[in-house]
Parts: C-alpha cells; structure tokens; sequence
C-alpha cells in the first residue's frame, strides 16, 4: 500500500483520479488539486469556534413561543424537552435531548479530539478515528431537524386566540451553530489522520483495487448483465 | 511502483504498465483501478471507504428517480399536506408556508435558509443531475459544462436536506398532539415516497462513474 503523495502523485478529491504533483487541477473534474489541505486545520478550529459560539445563545434564549387562551409559554432546547417528560411522553423526551444536546456537544467533542490528536498523536487507530470523522460527517446534517420543527410548528399553529406558536431567538442561533459545524467537519482533511501511519516504501509494486462481487439473489440468474 | 509516467497525453497518470490509478479521498492510498461486476463494489483496503458501486442500469434509475424528486418537490411546495383542527378551527400548510414561517426581524434568516434546504437546493440538484446524466445515458457528448454541474451537484449534496425534514414533520406532531388534532393531506404520503426516493437514488449514484463515462464521452 503506498500514497499518492508517497509516490509523488496528488490525488483529486472529488473524482479520485491520480495527477502528476505539480498539477494545480484535475483534468477529469476541474476541482482544485491539493496533496493535504494545508489551511485544513484553521477552517476547522474557525468554524469550530464559530458552532461552539453560536450554540450558547441557542440554549440559553427560547426556541418556540407558545401562545394558548390561558397560558404564554418560553421554551428553551431543553426546557422544551423537561416539558414534554412531565406530560409522560419520557423517549420522546429522550429522542429531543440526544438531537438537540448530546449530537451537538459530542460533535464539538468529536471535532475537537480529531484536530488535536492530529498534531499530539493518540493511541486510538487511524482506523478508529475515520469512522469517527464518518459518523460526525453524517450526523450533522441531522440536527437541523429541531429548527425544521420549529418552522413547520410556527406555520402551522396559527389558530388565531386559541394557540399559536412563534420561533424563539434560538432557532436562528441553533440554525447558524449546525450550519458552522458541519463547515467545520467538511473542511477536515481525513488524509492527515492517515499521514503518520506507517507505509510500505514508494517502490513498492501499486496493489489492484479490492473487488466485491453482488451480493447473490436467488431471483436472478449469475452472470447475467444488462 | 517504478516511474510513474507523465505522458504526453493530458488523461490522469497511470502506472508503469499503462493501468489506469485510483486515489482514495479519505486516505490518499493508490491503487491501479478494477471495476467490481455490477452490483458489487471496490472497497479502499486501507480506510475500507467504497470507491467503485457500479449499478445495473444505474443511468436510466437515476435519472427516473430524479424526475420524480422534481416533480415530488415542486407538488409538496404548492399543496398543503399537514392540517391541524383545535377548537373548531382549523389550519392547513404547505412547504412554502413552513419554509417562510419565520417573519419577524432577523429570523427571516432562518426562512432564507429553511427555504434553500428543502425546496430550492434539493431542486437546483435534481436540474444539475438531470442536466449530465440525460446526455451521458442517452450516449450523446456531454452538455457544456458538464463537469462543473456535477461536480457542484456534489457540493451541496449535504445541504439538501429533505429527508430531515420529513422526519421533522414526524416530530412536530408529536409536539402538539395534545394541542390540537392533527390531519395529513395526500401530499404528506407523497413527501414520505420522496425520502425514500430520495435514500434509493443516493445509493445508485457512483460517482467515480458519472466522471469516467463523462472523460470517455469527452
Ligand atoms: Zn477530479
Ligand atoms: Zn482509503
């Protein structure tokens, strides 16, 4: 096993093709080349910073205005999910505090380990850390879903006197905290996890790429193509 | 490998022996490229992350699926598909009213963004996808500008975000069902039918494809 940069390649990101290493971009796609993404690490802390900033508010202020004939009612993040415990409703409850607090502050979390063991080295595997980088990439866009609440609730409760619902000041701030992490997580640079790890010389023959074949289904004949 | 050859010829480089390479985005390991029989797949040895997924008649699927994204989209923004009734009075919306829900003050800024994650970057995608795909499948040349439309398809790939979404709508009546009653209009079944489109159409997509038949073509 050997890399593109080892063998004095540059890889392109977006379409995986292998370019000569002064080549700026790549013939295939036209994306930007770059052997390791050298301003990876401030985007990341910049953003980072950004998300971690943005979340405090987010807690802190109201996220859904409820109006009914009687009551007026501020919900924060979690104070939203207190309230929907004490009706009974305790996994539900559960569901929103793993959304709104847990994914979001293990995302920084998470984060912030992978850009410091970087630099500090870190007994977990690279292995380890890319399914990490993997998982943090794609939960990210999920915790939009609390903002999507709140726009689908405010259009849709709107019952003159009887109830209504307005967003909070937090919504902007919760929007905002999500949109810089998952800027933060994409520009990450998983190569660098990589980088230390321990590689065969760059005269080494390249090895064939890894084939699977379909997985067998008993409806359709082998080797049949279309 | 001995010498990597530049060649004269502007294609990607090759290994000595004139098989064509393949780099692995996440870790950067190389290796000279075997396209898997459709249905199976190339996996990085190294970083285990899926490089090749050829899919039979990938082409044809893809761009079926994404015509019904557009269609589906474009219905659910003009039709209203949640209903809600509390104490003989009843409200109905649909994605437009939900994405421009957010009026006061600065908060129209989270409009802007809903806006842009659910109706317009999902559709801007499924035009981009449309655009490079028809050509490619029906063995024309690509269009102009082939290459840049899908390579920013693939950018705001994880900004559209409507299979989040419709699971927000699942958690929103939850919130209030002891608020009001809550109804689905038709559009609401036909908003779960687009997140498995939606899920199903990703899983066809080999990128690694779309960019070599789109160089073949060239
Ligand atoms: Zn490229
Ligand atoms: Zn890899």
């Amino acid at each position: 096993m050997i890399t593109a940069r080892d063998a004095g390649l540059v890889a392109c990101r977006s379409c995986a093709s292998v370019w000569p290493q002064d080549q700026a971009t790549c013939g295939r796609c036209g994306a930007r080349l770059q052997s390791r993404d050298t301003g990876s690490l401030q985007r990341v802390w910049a953003w980072w910073a950004a998300g971690v900033i943005c979340y405090i508010p987010a807690n802190a202020t109201p996220m859904l205005i409820t109006r009914t004939l009687v009551t007026k009612q501020d919900n924060t993040i979690v104070g939203g999910a207190v309230e929907i415990a004490k009706h009974g409703d305790v996994l539900i409850a559960l569901v929103v505090l793993v959304a709104s607090v847990m994914i979001p502050v293990g995302k920084f979390l998470a984060i912030a380990y992978l850009a410091l063991t970087l630099r500090r080295g870190t007994v977990q595997s690279a292995h380890g850390r890319q399914v990490l980088y993997e998982v943090v990439d794609f939960i990210g866009r999920w915790s939009m879903i609390d903002v999507f609440v709140v726009a689908i609730l405010s259009a849709l409760v709107q019952l003159s006197v009887v109830a209504s619902i307005r967003p909070g000041p937090a919504a902007l701030t919760f929007a905002l905290s999500v949109i810089f992490t998952m800027l933060s997580a994409q520009s990450f640079d998983s190569r660098l996890i990589w980088d230390e790890a321990q590689l065969d010389g760059p005269d080494t023959p390249l090895p064939d790429l890894d084939t699977e074949p379909a997985a067998p289904r008993p409806d359709q004949p082998q080797g049949e193509t279309s | 490998m001995q010498q990597p050859t530049l060649q004269d010829a502007p294609g990607p480089t090759r290994d000595s022996d004139g098989a064509e390479l393949i780099a692995c985005p996440s870790c950067d390991a190389i290796y000279r490229v075997q396209v898997p029989p459709k249905g199976g797949k190339a996996v990085c040895a190294r970083c285990k992350t899926v490089l090749i997924r050829p899919r039979r008649k990938a082409g044809l699927r893809i761009i079926a699926l994404t015509l019904a994204i557009t269609i589906l989209v474009t219905a659910a923004v003009f039709f209203p598909f949640l209903e809600i009734h509390a104490a003989g009075m009843g409200n109905r919306t649909s994605l437009l009213d939900i994405a421009t829900s957010f009026r006061s003050g600065i908060l129209v800024l989270v409009s802007v963004s809903t806006v842009s994650m659910i109706v317009l970057i999902p559709l801007l995608r499924t035009a981009l996808l449309l655009y490079v795909l028809v050509p490619v499948v029906f063995d024309r040349p690509p269009a102009r500008h082939a290459r840049e439309a899908f390579r920013l398809s693939q950018v705001i790939k994880p900004w559209a975000m409507t299979e989040i979404f419709a699971i927000g709508c699942a958690v929103a009546l939850v919130k209030i069902s002891d608020l009001a009653r809550l109804d689905f209009g038709p559009a609401f079944w036909m908003f779960c039918l687009l997140v498995v489109i939606v899920v199903v159409n990703d899983a066809y997509m080999c990128t690694w494809s779309v960019w070599k038949s789109l160089e073949d073509r060239a």
